[in-house]
């Protein structure tokens, strides 16, 4: 099925229409995005939803599934010897089969149902960390990581006394100075573990070149690909990553459910992440021992419901077209871009070669918040904070940045309304008339 | 809800323009908050002198048009008052921004009233409450230390 992009070096062209997607249609498919706000002039103004970073848009395919699911096939998985259980445990094990495929997993049992990008992190900090960490160990990781791959790494480092590198990233457009990484890999380095794609700057890192510097020294490779794989074409094996963890809710999934691909060495010797039914083989009062793979990572009973609606949110990208997806994006945030470019003191974090349609900005002296606020105003939902990279905001100097992501059901339009907006807003707070 | 109701005039004058802003006297009591979802970051500094009425207070750093101006007026309001009435004000308007208190009590108060706005928007009360809660805690720092 493999969708053969080099999504390093896509190139801006995008006018082949085999790339074109009949946006209008596509909407339809999302309920939510009918949504309008209504305003004291008694207009209704209509949703623009901007912050797909965060969390994307379900379409009814998916909710459809899940309600067919809860109306027609619910019960446990794995458990009961009865139709309900049977239908519901062929369900979830099909998802599986549907997400292995979709990022070209070479087995279903590699794909291990977690509750999103951070439980899966945390697993192979747990699972596979805790047991091979030791003491003056070092992990590689990047100064631009979600806080979801940093923490769990902090937290084993301080329980391990073992230590933190980060290859640094450039203030001036968000990309990592990958040059860094030659001298921070050392003899004790036993773990990189990067973001495919930033949730700040949109940044694409080089992931095949840490991944074959990696490979010259035997150390594992974990992506965040939260941001990566619902965007971009996925292929775990052509990758070569050890650990590749993403959430559904981020590609028109529910929340809830996340996962974690496991290349299959690391299956049997990573330790269980958490204890309960389902993991085990056989119990007795004093022991106990595992289940296969992927059930061992899969204590007590999982988001059923969840992974069908993550295996329909899967069928619903791969008939669009993942490749599309990415060409869609790419021409919808250059276009953007370009018009924000022009925009006077528009600050813009993240002007990296290759980048996804995440864009961190601030206009003026205009607070984030107060930008998000007024935009909200105007029936546009972007994000402003930190975006859980604290230590990204602080090493730009700035509190907070406000922060509009798109997915493929964005339109040109909507970016134009942005843009608008943006005047608007510098009006309103009397900043630049 | 209008955005008007948030960012009234008296928001965006003091936003814009706001009172007491700078470093405060060498004697002053220093507090440094800060609001971790949004980044902002106050520093607050507040001289009572031995009568205990609040001579002095000023803020330097930055936030958003709610927690700015919300800080203005706090100075304003504290200014010149005994600690003890001051203590209660503070009490008074963190009481309100929590909706434990009617939002009719910051009529009283001035330019105040402006805070009313923000209790419609949940998600910019701790916008708001950021000076308030570090003028408390210098408040108690000050007498800790005396």
């Amino acid at each position: 099925m493999k969708n053969k992009i080099s999504y390093d070096t896509l190139d801006k062209d995008t006018s082949d229409s085999r790339f074109l997607l009949n946006i209008d249609k596509i909407r339809l498919d999302f309920p939510i995005l009918k949504e309008t706000f209504p305003t004291s002039a008694g207009q209704e103004i209509p949703l623009v939803y901007l912050d797909n970073a965060a969390t994307t848009q379900k379409p009814r395919q998916v909710i459809e599934t899940i309600r067919h699911y809860y109306e027609h096939d619910n019960a446990n998985v794995h458990r009961a010897i009865h139709k309900l259980s049977e239908r519901a445990t062929v369900a979830y094990e099909n998802s599986r089969k549907k997400v292995a495929e979709f990022i070209n997993a070479p087995s279903a049992r590699q794909v291990i149902f977690t509750r999103g990008t951070t439980e899966a992190i945390n697993l192979v900090a747990h699972g596979w960390g805790r047991k091979f960490i030791r003491a003056g160990d070092e992990i590689i990781l990047s100064e631009m990581e979600h806080h979801s791959n940093l923490i769990p790494w902090q937290i084993l480092a301080r329980e391990k006394n073992a230590r933190l590198r980060f290859i640094p990233f450039s203030k001036s457009n968000g990309t990592l100075q990958i040059a860094n990484l030659e001298q921070l890999l050392s003899e004790r380095t036993r773990l990189i573990a990067v973001t495919h794609m930033s949730n700040v700057f949109g940044t694409i890192n080089p992931v095949r070149g840490i991944i074959q510097k990696a490979r010259e020294r035997g150390i594992p490779v974990l992506l965040d690909a939260a941001q990566a794989v619902p965007h971009l074409p996925t292929d775990v094996q052509e990758l070569d990553c050890d650990f590749l963890a993403f959430s559904g809710h981020k590609m028109c999934g529910p929340t809830g459910i996340g996962v974690l691909y496991v290349k299959e060495k690391f299956l049997e010797e990573m330790d269980p992440y958490q204890g309960g039914g389902e993991m085990i083989s056989a119990v007795w009062l004093d022991k106990a021992t595992w289940n296969e793979p992927p059930h061992k990572f899969e204590a007590g009973t999982p988001n059923i419901a969840g992974a069908i609606g993550l295996g329909a949110a899967i069928d619903y990208l791969t008939s669009i077209g993942m490749e599309k997806i990415t060409r869609y994006e790419q021409k919808l945030t250059t276009y953007a871009l370009s018009k924000m470019q022009k925009i006077e003191d528009m600050r813009i974090y993240g002007m990296a070669p290759f980048r996804g349609g995440v864009i961190s900005f601030y206009l003026g002296d205009i607070h984030p918040h107060d930008m998000a606020q007024f935009l909200d105003s105007e029936g546009i939902a972007i994000r402003a904070g930190h975006h859980c990279a604290q230590p990204v905001m602080r090493k730009l100097g700035v509190p907070a940045t406000a922060r509009a992501s798109f997915y493929f059901y964005n339109t040109y339009q909507e970016v134009d309304k942005l843009m608008e907006s943006f005047l608007k807003a510098r009006e309103f707070f009397g900043y630049g008339t | 809800m209008e955005l008007n109701e948030l960012y009234q005039d008296i928001i965006l004058d003091h936003y814009k323009h706001p009172h007491n802003f700078g470093e405060g006297n060498p004697l002053c009591t220093d507090v440094e908050l800060e609001n971790p979802v949004c980044g902002d970051h106050i520093k607050l500094m507040l001289y009572v002198d031995e009568k205990d009425i609040v001579q002095e207070v000023k803020f330097t750093g930055s936030g958003c048009a709610i927690s700015v101006a919300s800080a203005s007026m706090m100075t304003e309001e504290i200014k010149g008052k005994h600690v003890a009435e001051a203590g209660k004000i503070i009490e008074e308007v963190l009481e309100t921004m929590r909706g434990e208190k009617e939002p009719g009590i910051l009529e009283d108060y001035g330019d105040l009233v402006a805070l009313k706005g923000v209790i419609k928007f949940p998600v910019r009360v701790k916008c708001a409450t950021l000076a308030w809660h570090a003028v408390k805690d210098a408040l108690e720092k000050r007498k800790k230390d005396s």
